[in-house]
């Protein structure tokens, strides 16, 4: 969102981006901050799979017999799947916006942004859902460690995801208004950077908590 | 319209940017020389506060049984003390020199992100503001600056001790992680044409390398703070060892990835600072540039296998142990690289022994004991004689003070004319360097002697049979000995800014690209984006400097690693090392202040103030609504920041 440097608008250098790699420094922070946000993700699934099979009391998150007593699992994996689904299509869609941004498309621009944030928000909807349900099934951030560490990873990546949804709409309404040029393509690819990371890191954290028991 | 003032025309550039003045101009700033000094003056003022916690501490051990200060004073000076120092001094005041001296070392006009930038700063003075505003409530952090879980959950550390722990260092964490990125994307991106990654100043590649580590480092420690503060505030089970079967260790392992890497982010930068005063003051060009550099890219990686040797004490396992050991061992290969190249550097050089270069050479002596006794606490039997004991307080004293501290004051004496464009006071700088070395020798050697002897460390006191209390006596006296030192150069600092001598451009004659434009520099730093055609810059055309070195000559042109006068290497990687940068210039353009920063800082402050005051008792009752408050007010200068016109 920040530089002083490149494609800052000015009508002596247009294209050019005068930088020391060629690559446009906005770009360059988002990879870096990407690389970051890996420690942050990474920390939290270490501590999930160190803690994975450790509760000592229910809820657990998969069917399990102790000690001769059966307990149900809680996660609701055909759920999760559809709205891990509609959560990789939205990758789609926000490949196709950028390329209607790119030929400055205004109105298929704004359509496919928008797209992208319906994706996401429909994510979210199941997310939403999925914990209240959790919620009134006893798996609470106190239950126990499955609880904690279950919401902590998952909440963190539903939170970027809504960053990733208002950042979209912001972007949506300023391409509705026309301020979307293809000069400005650089700023719909970084968003893009950002909703494609956001889905790598759940296809990561999918397999780990839903389908590996 | 700034691309009317072109290069051809000098005075009209002058003009149109003159320095700013007033305090609205410093809240607003985005330059990188001004937010390098805000960055420097704060962290000295900490280290001040740090100090006289020290002190405190010192008072409190110089008797048996004695009763200056309470224990639970005591853990609070002892947390307060590590935390400050080494979030509110010893990184910050690196930070201030990665500020001030990364973008004219690389030939730029200012940071890639110039107001990420001074948003880093204000949550650095807000972050250490929060975490000191414990002592008001008699609540400062009191479990160490380690912090372990299970011991500091809610159940066995009660009030908001560690609560202003948790917060504070997120805080702080951010603005670490912010300023990086900025460094980061600096150093790569915006330097001058025919400056390859190779003709970096060793001080701006050790920067990157610092900055590598905490924007991957600082991220772990985040997730483990976040992962205690949900324990603390929101009961969940991270570190609940005993209700919900927690790994007692998850803390240690998460904290000390952090951890370790965090010791080398204090260091190399100073190693960088001190491979820049070394060949200024020996009149030759750094021994051996291209080993120093991988050296400290392969101290980093290193860095990150090493963490758990801080845990030899908890029963890890004799396989565990044994790889720890030697990943340990393994990194005195290239620390024993650099100090080698540092005497290198010196050998054969017409030495000047300038305050600058007396503390560079007294920061390898000392960083060599401090070195020492970390390689003794690698061996993993060894250590679990030393762990929690003196000797530990010893070695890190060593490395922090005798390798950080007195490496940072010569990055001072050596940059101050750069700064402020007058010299400091070389007489009371050798007071100060003097003063300095004899009081840390006298306040941390003994510590090795009373740690063999069996004291613990971070005890409140101890009995006067027990054969402690002549050495503690030493340390006492050592320490004013450090506190009367650093006043001299609190005083120097202070004195030379108004009454100093006038430096000029060059005063030592050094090598790099900041000496090639005035002291201070202007508010564009380089009239004319330099076109860099060697490793030492201002000293191309000197041959007695330039050349005649008797090991390890680079030959600027070719790249080319000779030894002994046999090409040994060959240096140069065009698809790698390719600057794109152009070389005519397009005018210079510098980004308006802006407040947004310091808004933005606010908001991000603001939601830490409400979440640990929201359900305390007494005058600071229920301030829940400030959480709100920072949500909305850090979304809403999210956008304008966005928007910000001129940006």
């Amino acid at each position: 969102m920040d530089s002083s440097h490149a494609l800052d608008g000015h009508a002596a250098h247009p294209a050019h981006i005068d930088t020391s790699t060629g690559l446009d420094s906005r770009k360059m922070a988002f990879w870096t901050f990407i690389g970051s946000e890996c420690l942050l993700f990474g920390s939290l699934i270490a501590t999930y799979m160190a803690y994975k099979g450790r509760s000592i009391k229910p809820p657990y998150p998969h069917d399990v017999t102790i000690n001769g007593v059966h307990y149900e699992g809680k996660l609701n994996i055909p759920l999760t799947s559809v709205s891990t689904f509609i959560l990789l299509m939205s990758s789609v869609c926000m490949v196709i916006a950028l390329y209607y941004v790119q030929r400055g498309m205004r109105n298929k621009s704004t359509l496919w942004l928008l797209m992208t944030a319906l994706g996401g928000s429909i994510f979210l909807g199941c997310q939403v859902f999925e914990f209240t349900h959790f919620y009134h099934e006893g798996v609470t951030l106190q239950s126990n460690l499955f609880g904690s560490t279950f919401y902590l990873l998952t909440g963190f990546h539903g939170a970027h995801v809504t960053v990733g949804v208002i950042y979209l709409i912001t972007l949506a309404m300023m391409s509705h208004r026309g301020r979307l040029g293809p000069e400005r393509a650089l700023n719909v690819e970084i968003a893009g950077l950002y909703w494609h990371f956001v889905d790598v890191i759940w296809i990561v954290i999918f397999p780990l908590i839903y389908l590996i028991r | 319209m700034a691309s009317t003032a072109t290069v051809a025309a000098p005075r009209p550039v002058a003009a149109h940017h003159a320095e700013p003045t007033g305090l609205w101009s410093w809240i607003t700033t985005v330059d990188h020389k001004r937010i390098g000094i805000m960055y420097g003056v704060t962290a000295f003022l900490w280290f001040l506060v740090a100090g006289i916690e020290a002190l405190m501490i010192r008072v409190q051990l110089f008797v048996p049984n004695n009763h200056f200060v309470s224990a639970e004073t005591y853990n609070s000076l002892f947390t307060m003390h590590a935390l400050t120092m080494i979030f509110g001094a010893l990184m910050p005041l690196t930070a201030a020199f990665f500020n001030f001296v990364v973008p004219l070392q690389v030939g730029a006009r200012d940071v890639a992100f110039p107001r990420l930038n001074a948003l880093s700063y204000w949550l650095f003075l807000f972050g250490g503001l929060f975490l000191n505003v414990g002592w008001l409530f008699k609540a400062a952090p009191d479990s160490g600056w380690f912090a372990y879980a299970p011991i500091t959950i809610k159940a066995w550390s009660p009030g908001l001790h560690m609560d202003f722990y948790v917060l504070g260092l997120q805080v702080l964490g951010l603005s670490s992680i912010i300023a990086s990125l900025n460094f980061i994307i600096t150093i790569v991106n915006l330097r001058a044409p025919g400056m390859r990654l190779m003709r970096l100043p060793i001080f701006t590649w050790m920067t990157l390398i610092t900055s590598v580590l905490i924007v991957t480092a600082m991220a772990v420690f985040t997730i483990a703070v976040t992962e205690l503060m949900f324990d603390r505030m929101f009961g969940t089970n991270f570190f609940n060892t005993v209700d919900a079967g927690a790994d007692p260790l998850l803390w240690q392992h998460l904290f000390w990835m952090f951890g370790h890497p965090e010791v080398y982010i204090l260091i190399i930068p100073i190693m960088g600072m001190v491979s820049e005063v070394l060949p200024t003051f020996s009149r030759k060009p750094l021994f051996g540039y291209n080993v120093m550099v991988f050296s400290g890219v392969l101290i980093g990686w290193l860095g990150w296998g090493v963490w758990s040797h801080h845990m030899f004490a908890t029963g890890m396992g004799p396989i565990a142990d044994s790889f720890f050991s030697l990943s340990t061992m393994l990194i005195a290969i290239p620390t024993g690289i650099k100090i080698f190249n540092w005497l290198g550097t010196i050998y054969g050089g017409s030495v000047r022994f300038t305050t600058a270069m007396l503390f560079s050479v007294g920061f390898i002596a000392m960083f060599t004991i401090g070195g020492i006794s970390g390689v003794m606490h690698s061996s993993a039997p060894t250590d679990l004689q030393q762990t929690d004991t003196y000797f530990v307080v010893a070695h890190i004293h060593y490395v922090f003070f005798g390798g950080t501290v007195l490496g940072l004051w010569s990055g001072i004496y050596y940059w101050y004319p750069k700064i402020f464009g007058r010299l400091m006071d070389e007489r009371l700088g050798k007071i100060h360097f003097w003063g300095t070395m004899v009081g840390m020798n006298l306040t941390f050697f003994p510590m090795h002697f009373v740690g063999m002897f069996g004291m613990p460390r971070r005890t409140w006191t101890y009995g006067p049979e027990q054969g402690f209390t002549i050495w503690n006596q030493v340390e006492t006296v050592g320490s004013f000995i450090i506190a009367l030192s650093t006043l001299v150069f609190a005083i120097n600092l202070f004195t030379a800014w108004k009454r100093g001598r006038i430096a000029g451009p060059n005063p030592w004659g050094a090598a790099t690209l900041e000496w090639s434009i005035p002291s201070p520099p202007p508010v564009y730093n380089f009239r004319e984006i330099p076109q860099v055609h060697s490793r030492m810059p201002l000293w191309e055309d000197d041959a007695s400097k330039a050349g005649g070195i008797p090991h390890g000559k680079v030959d600027e042109e070719t790249e080319q690693v000779t030894l002994g006068g046999a090409a040994i290497a060959e240096m140069r990687d065009p698809a790698h090392d390719e600057n794109k940068m152009s070389a005519h210039d397009l005018g210079i353009h510098l980004p308006p202040p802006s407040f947004w920063p310091l808004v933005l800082a606010l908001g991000i402050t603001s939601i830490f103030v409400g979440l640990i005051f929201r359900q305390v008792g007494g005058a600071m009752h229920n301030l829940w609504y400030l959480m709100f408050a920072g949500v909305a007010t850090t979304i809403l200068a999210i956008y304008a920041w966005a928007f910000e016109p001129g940006h």
